[in-house]
Order: C-alpha cells, then sequence, then structure tokens
C-alpha cells in the first residue's frame, strides 16, 4: 500500500484531466516506476515480450517447417537429437509447431480484442455520453450477451466455415459488451466531473469533448481490459480449434495440436502436455501483467 | 422495487425477442436456398417442396417469422434433419446431462472458490494468501479442456480410478453416474472457482475495511464472528452476480467438458448438429441458449434486488 503516492482527487484519470503536462509525466513514471518495482510485472512483461518476437519472427526461429511431416520418426521423444521437444503422430516437429501455435493465438488475441475495441469504445462512449442512445446501446449489448462465444462462434461455423478469421470475430463480439460496458460506465463517471461539465458549459462540441477529455482519461481502464481481453481470447481460440471450429488442419494451432494429442495422449503424452503448458504460459503472463498494471493504475495503492 | 422489476421483466423479453429475430435470420442469411441448407443431403424436388411447405420459405419474411415463433410458442422446436427425431426431444435426453453438469459445477465452484477467497482475505500478507492468488490466477489460465485431457490421461487412462468417459443417468445408478461425472465437474469448476475466489477476496476485504465491520471489531466482537456474520453475507451477492456474468463462460465451457469426457448432453448434441450441417438443431440450440441465458440473468437480478436492498432503491444494477 503506498498510501503516501495517492492524488487526492478520486480516480487515476483526474489528476490529468486538464492535461497539465508535468503532472501528466509524471504520473507516467510513477506507473512505470511502480511497475518495474514488481517483480511478477517485470517477468510476466519479458515472458510477452518474448512471445511477441518469437511470434514475429516464426518462420526464421522455427527449426522446421512446421507441416513438415517425417514418417520415419513419429512419436519421437523430447531430447531426440534434431528435435528438442520431440515430434507428433505425423513426425512434425513439436517446437516448430509450438511456435507458429503461438503465432496463431496471439494473432487471434489481437484481431478478436481489436474487433471488440473498434465496436466497444464508440458504442461505450456514445451510451454514456448520449441520454437518448443509452437505451437502445444497453438493448444491444443484453442481446450481445445472450450468446455465449462458443454459440456465436456455432453459428458463424455454420454459416461461414471454420477459420481463424471467424473464430476471432465470434471471440471479438463475445467480448464486445465488456467494452461497452465499462467505457460506458467510465464515460458516465467522467461526465459528471468538474473539467469535463466546464468544458460542456464552456460551449465545447459533444465530439471534441468525448475526444479531448472522456476518451485520454478513459484510456487507463480500456488498457487493463485489453490486458485481460487478449488471453481470454486466445483461450477461447484454443478452445475453438480443439473442436474444430477454429483454426483448420494442417494449419498450426495450440487448439488443434490438443485435438490430435488427444487420440495419442497415451502414446506420447509431449504432444498432449507441452501444448497446454504453452498456453497456460502466454495467458498467465497476460493476466499476471494486466494485475500488476492495475494495481499500477491504483491510485489508492496495490491490492496484491 | 416495483417499477425496476417491471422495467427488468420489458427489458428481457425485448432482449429475447430481439434475439428469436436474429436466430430466425441466421438461417436465411445462409449461403444459397435455405430449402437446400434444411434438406441436407436428400434434395429431391418432393423433399425441398416439403421442405418450403414445412418452413412457409415461399412466403413474405414477415409471415415466416409468424411461422417461426408460433411453432416455437407451440414447443416445436423444429426437426433433426440428420435423424428425423424433433429437436424439442433431443434437449429432453440431452439436457439433464449438462444440468447436472453445470450446477454440480456451480456448487463446487462456490465453495472452493468463497472459502479460498475469504481465507486469502483474512489471511492477509501472509503464505495462505499468495497461496490462494497463486492457484486463482493459475486457475484462470488454464486451458481447461487440456486439464481435461491431462485428468483423463493421469486419472482415467493410467490409473482406471475414474472412467475416461461415458454417462450413467442418476435415476439408473446414483453411485456410477456420480463416479462419471466427478472429473468433469471439477474440471468445469476450476475456472468458476477461480473467478469466485478473486471477487470474493476483493469484496471481503472491501467489507472488512467498512464501517460496521470496523463497528463490530469495536464492540469486541472475535474476528472469526466479524467474517462470518458481516463480511460473508456479502460474498452471496457476489456469487449470485458472477452466476449470472459467468453463465456464458459456464456454457461455453459444459460444451468442451462434454464433449472430452463423451458426455451425451447440449454440448454433444451442439457440435454434432454443426459438423453434419443440421440447421434446424443449430437453430434451436442457438434459441434455447439465448433464452436460458436471458431467463437467468433476470432471475439472477430479482434475486440480486431481494439480497442487496440498495438495488431497489437504486434504481440501476451497476
Amino acid at each position: 500500500m503506498s498510501t503516501t503516492e495517492a492524488p487526492l482527487t478520486p480516480g487515476p484519470s483526474v489528476a490529468d484531466g486538464d492535461a497539465d503536462a508535468p503532472r501528466e509525466v509524471g504520473r507516467r513514471r510513477r506507473i512505470v516506476r511502480r511497475l518495474i518495482g514488481n517483480p511478477l510485472a517485470v517477468i510476466s512483461f519479458a515472458v510477452l515480450l518474448v512471445a511477441v518476437v518469437v511470434a514475429v519472427f516464426a518462420p526464421w526461429i522455427a527449426p522446421y517447417s512446421p507441416e513438415q511431416t517425417d514418417f520415419a520418426r513419429t512419436f519421437a521423444p523430447p531430447g531426440t537429437s534434431g528435435h528438442l521437444l520431440g515430434t507428433d503422430d505425423l513426425g512434425r516437429d513439436v517446437l516448430s509447431r509450438l511456435i507458429l501455435g503461438s503465432r496463431a493465438s496471439l494473432e487471434v488475441g489481437l484481431l478478436a480484442v481489436a474487433t471488440a475495441l473498434v465496436v466497444g469504445v464508440p458504442l461505450g462512449l456514445a451510451s454514456g455520453y448520449f441520454r437518448s442512445l443509452d437505451a437502445v446501446i444497453s438493448r444491444f449489448t443484453d442481446l450481445l450477451l445472450a450468446f455465449p462465444f462458443l454459440i456465436l462462434a456455432v453459428g458463424l461455423a455454420a454459416i461461414r466455415g471454420a477459420s481463424l478469421g471467424n473464430a476471432a470475430v465470434a471471440i471479438g463480439i463475445a467480448q464486445i459488451p465488456g467494452f461497452i460496458r465499462l467505457v460506458r460506465s467510465e464515460t458516465l463517471r467522467l461526465k459528471s466531473l468538474d473539467f469535463v461539465t466546464a468544458s460542456i458549459v464552456d460551449g465545447a462540441g459533444d465530439l471534441w469533448v468525448l475526444g479531448k477529455h472522456v476518451l485520454p482519461n478513459a484510456t487507463s481502464v480500456i488498457l487493463v481490459q485489453a490486458t485481460v481481453a487478449i488471453p481470454a481470447a486466445i483461450l477461447g481460440e484454443a478452445v475453438l480449434s480443439f473442436l474444430g471450429l477454429g483454426i483448420q488442419p494442417p494449419d498450426p494451432s495450440l487448439g488443434t495440436m490438443l485435438a490430435t494429442a488427444q487420440q495419442f495422449a497415451a502414446r506420447a503424452p509431449w504432444t498432449a502436455i507441452l501444448p497446454g503448458v504453452t498456453i497456460m504460459v502466454l495467458v498467465l503472463a497476460f493476466n499476471i501483467f494486466g494485475d500488476s498494471l492495475r494495481d499500477a493504475l491504483d491510485p489508492k495503492g496495490s491490492r496484491s | 422495487m416495483r417499477t425496476y422489476l417491471l422495467n427488468r421483466a420489458w427489458q428481457s423479453l425485448l432482449t429475447l425477442i430481439l434475439a428469436t429475430v436474429v436466430v430466425f435470420l441466421g438461417v436465411r442469411a445462409l449461403p444459397g436456398d435455405p430449402a437446400l441448407a434444411l434438406a441436407g443431403e436428400d434434395r429431391s424436388p418432393e423433399t425441398l417442396a416439403a421442405i418450403r411447405l414445412q418452413y412457409g420459405l415461399d412466403q413474405s419474411i414477415p409471415v415466416q417469422f409468424g411461422h417461426f415463433v408460433n411453432n416455437i410458442l407451440h414447443g416445436d422446436l423444429g426437426t433433426s434433419i440428420r435423424t428425423g427425431t424433433p429437436v424439442s426431444s433431443m434437449m429432453r435426453t440431452a439436457l439433464p446431462v449438462t444440468l447436472q453438469l453445470a450446477v454440480f459445477a456451480i456448487v463446487l465452484a462456490t465453495i472452493v472458490g468463497v472459502g479460498a477467497g475469504v481465507v486469502a482475505a483474512a489471511k492477509r500478507g501472509r503464505p495462505a494468501e499468495w497461496v490462494a492468488n497463486g492457484l486463482a490466477l493459475i486457475g484462470l489460465s488454464v486451458p481447461h479442456f487440456w486439464l481435461g485431457l491431462v485428468a483423463i490421461l493421469y486419472l482415467a487412462v493410467a490409473t482406471g480410478l475414474f472412467p475416461a468417459s461415458g454417462f450413467v443417468p442418476f435415476t439408473e445408478n446414483p453411485v456410477e453416474n456420480l463416479h462419471h461425472i466427478l472429473l468433469p465437474v471439477v474440471i468445469l469448476g476450476t475456472g468458476l472457482s477461480a473467478v469466485i475466489m478473486r471477487q470474493t477476496r476483493s469484496a471481503t476485504l472491501d467489507a472488512l475495511s467498512a464501517d460496521y465491520v470496523r463497528t463490530a471489531k469495536a464492540k469486541g466482537l472475535r474476528p472469526s464472528a466479524v467474517i462470518g456474520r458481516h463480511a460473508l453475507r456479502n460474498s452471496l451477492i457476489v456469487v449470485v452476480t458472477i452466476a449470472g456474468l459467468q453463465l456464458g463462460e459456464l456454457i461455453s465451457g459444459a460444451v468442451v467438458t462434454e464433449q472430452i469426457f463423451g458426455l451425451p448432453g447440449f454440448g454433444k448434441m451442439t457440435l454434432d448438429a454443426v459438423f453434419q450441417r443440421d440447421y434446424p438443431v443449430i437453430q434451436a440450440v442457438v434459441l434455447v441458449t439465448a433464452t436460458a441465458y436471458i431467463a437467468i440473468n433476470f432471475l439472477v437480478d430479482l434475486l440480486y434486488s431481494l439480497i442487496d436492498p440498495r438495488i431497489r432503491v437504486g434504481g440501476e444494477a451497476a
């Protein structure tokens, strides 16, 4: 608890409400300092950094092509020369498939959250700011919520076929309500604050107030929500691909790797265990970093 | 209170109507002739004509929608184009399996989650909190279907402690039923218990710093009594709220869990329908899920307003 550092104002974003430049820089520096001071935040950030670098350069880093089969060496256990993490039922290199599978996971994660952000943030702003739109957007939110992501994915797969893109869209649509509700309540809160009221009284246009005051001050909560939404999307992709509703074989995906491994788990446990551990490490890193970020942004000091 | 409930009832009904429209239009959004899609493999002109007649596909969209709603209201959810079985009777066999799985998972998750959450809040800064927090984070991050695979591999296949798949109805053999459903319940409950734990911990911490708890402490109540009588009561609200919010996750989770453990429930029925392009079944599944979601969330709000008087007065359930 670092209560001494807490600003006197009620929310994290209020301190920089009037775009007071030196104060804003001070706040950022304080957040970064808190993050660096938290070993869990540093470790999780390092893991994410490595994951992103590996994903970007995946084709060059992976020792083999993920689709290259070698029927002479199927089910080679981890440690076999040339195959650090072994091979699968078709003799494909597990490490290479993990690397390209993680890349696909991150792709779906980012694509899904981007979808949710692009639709959710403007609707949340509009819903919180314009009273006349609130009821309509709230019903839309309820409607989206009524379709769980797997059911959405089932529907999309039935209509448009299963693919990485459709899986990302299904997960993204399912995440829209979360962003709408979050941004809506943040907008409601900010709208009632003096500096925003002052700006409105001053004759500023709605779009200007939203763009200049509300959105910038809502970024920190949106950011935290995004760091929670990406790992959820990664888990979602794994589930969908596992069920055959996402990425289609032979394209590497951690989910499809597990689906194949299900048949051979007793014979080659590493093909079942490694993709799961990879997913868990990725998701855990995002979740821990998200928690740390929320704590660092919380002016009341950290909770955990 | 009455206006609030009437308002919520009206909102739920509106959402339900919208969801029905979406589901109805979904099948019409299929590329090509819906009759072809609904016919499946059998594409003889007679079958197509029969389907057009049955679904009223030759009539205008609003008339078709009227038919659609009318059929649903009479309990007719359509007929599987693969097996010819009415979807409603498929649901009757599949739903009890899923309901048992879901209800058991919620109960287990509540016991574990609330317990761990209260311990974490009460033992703040001590090892018990770290362990509880760490387990919750892992519970949130681990892919549950993978946990299921590992459980089958090591607890079922390797040791034979549990059956790897299958289901025995409770009415047939209660012991075998529990034996078959225990692993799936634990797997499905993991994520939910992690969510409940984190929320309970945070709610208990809030409650512990609230004025009324300070008063309770000041008047000399033992710490265990303070937590039990005052702080824990708040966790009831937490669990009810989460039950509503996490319902979508739970439904999705149940589908995957059933697939892994080979339980003949709602999820298996859904996936079979997708892979066989059994559109009437898919349509019914989506509609039933949405209806269940809307109904349960309405009930949650109802319950919520009974537990927390602030909602009745404040009007808006945040």
